[in-house]
C-alpha cells in the first residue's frame, strides 16, 4: 500500500477541489474519502513516517490499536458527511471541512507533541473557518469566540508541552499522569476541547450556527480527538470520573428547555462525550473499550442526528422547535433516520449505543461506583429524554406547524441512510466493533438480564414524558436565549475590563516574576527554534500567499465583519504548507 | 398548483393516538409482568430488584424535566435577542 500519513491524503487532496466543476467536483470529494478510508483500513500497527527536524524526531505516524480505532471512524465520517455535502458550492467551505478532517487523522496518529500541536492548531483555525461559511452575523461572532476560546486552549496546551520539555528533555507524547503544573496544563488544554464543564460553553455556542453541513462535521472531530488524547495521556485518572459523570448529567437540564434543535444536540453531544470520559477516568480494560466503542458509535449517530437536523433546516429554513412540527408528512425518510439515530443514542437494543454505552455503565457498577452509576443510568434516561424523543418529537410529529416542503435531497438521504445502516448493524453485529478495541473483549451485551433492563428505563423514561406532555406540565418550547458559562465572556468580559484596570497594576510585579521563570524562560528556547522554522519557511510562503490572496478575496468576500477571518485563514494555509514542507522528505 | 388535496396522514385521523397510546401502554405492562422471570445480575443487590430500571426511568425523567422547567429556566431563562449579536 502506498507509504504516507493519512491526513496527507485529505490535506494534500483539498487542494484541486476550488479547480473543479460540477460532476467532477462531486466525484472527487466522493472519491478522496474512500481513499483515505482503504488507506487507513489497510494501515499496520507500528511507528511509520519519523522525521528528524531540527534535531526533534517529529513522528507522524504511531499506528495501534487505540490511534486505529480513531482513525477508522474518522474516516467513515468523512466518507459519509462529504457525501451529505454534495451540494455545498462554497469551496472554501468543503476545503476547510478536509483540512480539519485531515488535521484529526494526522492528531490521531501523532506520536509527540510537537507534531500533535501542530494539527490540534489546523483543527482550530479549520473548524472555525467551518463555523463561519454559514455567513450569519451569528456565525461570524460564534466563530470569532469559538477561535479565541480555542487558542487559549491551544496556549494551555502548548505552555504546557514546554515545561514538560524542560523537565523530561522528552516530547514524545505517551502517558503523561495528573502530576505537576505541565501535565495540569496540558490536561486542561485537553480539557477544553473534550468540553469539560465549565470549559464547555463554545460547544454550544458555535456548532450550532455552522451551515448544514458544517455541524455535522463539527460533531465528529474536535471533541474526540480530545477523547483520545485523553484515553492516552490520562487514563485511570480518577478526577475524570466526577468530571465526565458531570459532563453527562448538567446538559441534559439544558437540553430540555433549550428551543434550539441543533442546540439541544450539541448539548446532548457535551453529555455523550461525559460517558467517554468517565470510561477513561475508570481506566479498566473494560471501561476503555467502552469509551473507544462509545466513540465510535457517537460519531455515527450523532452525526445521522445531525444530519437530519441540517436537511430539515436545509429544506425549512428553520430550526427552532417552535417554528416546526408535523414534517413526517412531508420529509417521511428523513423522519426514519432521524428516529434511528435518536434510538441509538438512547440506547435502545439492537442499536449500537446499546452496544457500547452500557460497557462503560457496566465498568462503573463493577467498581462499585454507587453515586457515579446512578448518575450514568440518570444520563442514559435523561438522554432518552431530550435527544431520543425531543428531537424527533417537535421537529416531526408535535403540532402541525402547516409547513410543507420537499423530502431531503438525494445525496443527503443517501449520506443518512449509511450512517442509519451502520447504527443499526453494529447494534445487531458488535463482533467486528470489538474486535478493532484496545483490549480484547469479554463482554456480552445482549443478556435477557441488559435487554430487558435497557428497555424497562427507556419505557418509563417515555412514560414521564407521555403523562408531562398530556397533563401540561411539560415545560412549553419558548424562544429564548439560556445563559450559560459563555455569559463571563459575552457580557462578563466588560464588567472585568473595569476592574481589572485597578487590579492589574497591584499584581503585576508578582505575576511578572512568576511569568518570566515559568513562561519565557521555556519560551525563548521553542523561539529560537521557530525563528529559524520562519525565517526560512513562513516568511516565504507568507510572501507567496499574500499575492495568492488577493484572487482569493472573491471567495472571502461574502463574509462580513472585517478581515480577521482572511487573516485566521491565511494563518491556516501558512500552517499547512509548513507542514507540508516539513513532511515531504518523508515521502521522497 | 397545489391545489390537489394532501391526502390524510396517520396523526391526523381521529383515534391514531389513542391506538399508539394504548399500545405503548400495552407494552409496559407486559414489561413489567416480564421482569421478575428474568435471572439479574445485579452490581448493588437493590438494582436487581424487579423493575428497579423502570421506576428509576420514570422518577429521573419527571425529576429532570421539573428541576429543568422551574429551577433552571427561571435562572437562566432570557430574551431571544439578549446578547445582541
Amino acid at each position: 500500500m502506498i507509504n504516507f500519513p493519512p491526513f496527507l491524503i485529505l490535506i494534500l487532496g483539498a487542494i484541486p477541489i476550488p479547480f473543479l466543476k460540477d460532476n467532477l467536483r462531486k466525484a472527487y470529494m466522493i472519491a478522496l474519502p474512500l481513499l483515505l478510508l482503504l488507506h487507513v483500513f489497510y494501515l499496520s500497527e507500528g511507528i511509520h513516517w519519523t522525521l528528524n527536524f531540527l534535531g526533534y524526531k517529529l513522528i507522524f505516524g504511531r499506528v495501534d490499536k487505540l490511534s486505529l480505532a480513531f482513525s477508522y471512524i474518522f474516516a467513515i465520517i468523512t466518507f459519509i458527511t462529504s457525501i451529505y455535502s454534495l451540494h455545498v458550492k462554497n469551496n472554501l467551505h468543503i476545503v476547510s471541512a478536509f483540512l480539519y478532517a485531515g488535521a484529526a487523522q494526522g492528531a490521531v496518529f501523532a506520536g509527540d507533541f510537537i507534531t500533535l500541536f501542530i494539527f490540534w492548531e489546523i483543527m482550530a483555525f479549520s473548524a472555525t473557518y467551518i463555523v463561519w461559511s454559514a455567513k450569519t452575523k451569528k456565525a461570524v461572532s460564534a466563530g470569532m469566540r469559538y477561535l479565541m476560546v480555542h487558542i487559549f486552549g491551544g496556549l494551555l496546551l502548548l505552555g504546557g508541552i514546554m515545561i514538560h520539555y524542560y523537565e523530561t528533555g522528552s516530547l514524545s507524547f505517551n502517558y503523561i499522569g495528573l502530576n505537576g503544573l505541565s501535565s495540569w496544563l496540558i490536561f486542561l488544554g485537553f480539557g477544553i476541547n473534550a468540553a469539560f464543564p465549565g470549559l464547555h460553553a463554545w460547544l454550544p455556542d458555535a456548532y450550532p450556527e455552522s451551515t448544514e453541513t458544517g455541524t455535522v462535521f463539527l460533531s465528529a472531530f474536535t471533541t474526540k480527538t480530545a477523547v483520545y488524547v485523553l484515553a492516552r495521556g490520562f487514563p485511570g485518572t480518577e478526577l475524570l470520573i466526577y468530571i465526565g459523570a458531570l459532563m453527562t448529567a448538567f446538559p441534559i437540564f439544558y437540553a430540555v428547555i433549550e428551543n434550539n434543535l441543533r442546540r439541544v444536540l450539541s448539548y446532548s453531544l457535551i453529555n455523550q462525550v461525559g460517558f467517554m470520559v468517565t470510561g477513561i477516568g475508570i481506566g479498566t480494560q473494560l471501561s476503555l473499550n467502552g469509551t473507544v466503542a462509545h466513540a465510535f458509535c457517537h460519531i455515527l449517530y450523532k452525526a445521522l442526528l445531525f444530519m437530519s437536523m441540517g436537511a430539515v433546516l436545509y429544506r425549512t429554513g428553520k430550526i427552532n422547535a417552535t417554528d416546526l412540527g408535523g414534517l413526517y408528512k412531508s420529509m417521511p425518510l428523513t423522519t426514519l433516520f432521524c428516529i434511528v439515530g435518536a434510538a441509538s443514542i438512547s440506547g435502545v437494543p439492537l442499536t449500537n449505543g446499546f452496544v457500547s454505552k452500557s460497557m462503560i455503565v457496566s465498568a462503573a457498577g463493577e467498581g462499585g461506583m454507587l453515586l457515579i452509576w446512578f448518575a450514568l443510568l440518570f444520563a442514559s434516561a435523561g438522554v432518552f429524554h431530550h435527544s431520543g424523543i425531543k428531537i424527533p418529537f417537535f421537529a416531526f410529529f408535535s403540532h402541525d406547524s402547516g409547513i410543507r416542503t420537499k423530502e431531503a435531497p438525494k445525496h443527503m438521504l443517501i449520506a443518512m441512510g449509511l450512517a442509519a445502516f451502520l447504527c443499526i448493524g453494529i447494534g445487531i453485529m458488535p463482533g467486528p466493533l470489538y474486535s478493532i478495541l484496545p483490549y480484547p473483549v469479554d463482554y456480552e451485551p445482549y443478556t435477557a438480564a441488559h435487554v430487558i433492563d435497557q428497555t424497562q428505563l427507556l419505557a418509563f423514561s417515555a412514560l414521564a414524558f407521555t403523562l408531562l406532555m398530556l397533563s401540561g406540565i411539560y415545560p412549553p418550547e419558548i424562544r429564548s436565549t439560556n445563559l450559560d458559562v459563555d455569559w463571563f465572556y459575552r457580557k462578563g468580559a466588560k464588567v472585568f475590563m473595569k476592574l481589572a484596570g485597578g487590579i492589574a497594576k497591584v499584581d503585576y510585579n508578582f505575576v511578572g516574576q512568576a511569568y518570566e521563570f515559568m513562561v519565557i524562560r521555556p519560551a525563548l528556547k521553542v523561539a529560537k527554534l521557530l525563528k529559524i522554522v520562519d525565517t526560512s519557511a513562513v516568511d516565504g510562503t507568507y510572501n507567496g500567499l499574500a499575492t495568492g490572496s488577493l484572487k482569493l478575496s472573491d471567495f472571502v468576500k461574502g463574509i462580513q465583519n472585517g478581515k480577521t477571518q482572511d487573516y485566521a485563514l491565511l494563518m491556516a494555509i501558512g500552517l499547512i504548507i509548513v507542514i507540508i514542507l516539513a513532511v515531504l522528505p518523508i515521502i521522497f | 398548483m397545489e391545489k390537489e388535496k394532501e391526502k390524510i396522514h396517520f396523526f391526523d385521523k381521529p383515534g391514531s393516538l389513542k391506538k399508539v397510546l394504548r399500545i405503548f401502554f400495552t407494552g409496559l405492562i407486559l414489561l413489567i409482568l416480564i421482569d421478575p422471570f428474568i435471572h439479574k445480575h445485579a452490581f448493588f443487590n437493590f438494582d436487581g430488584y424487579p423493575s428497579f430500571y423502570g421506576a428509576y426511568g420514570l422518577v429521573a425523567c419527571i425529576l429532570l424535566v421539573l428541576a429543568a422547567k422551574y429551577i433552571l429556566r427561571p435562572l437562566v431563562m432570557r430574551r431571544e435577542d439578549y446578547y445582541d449579536d
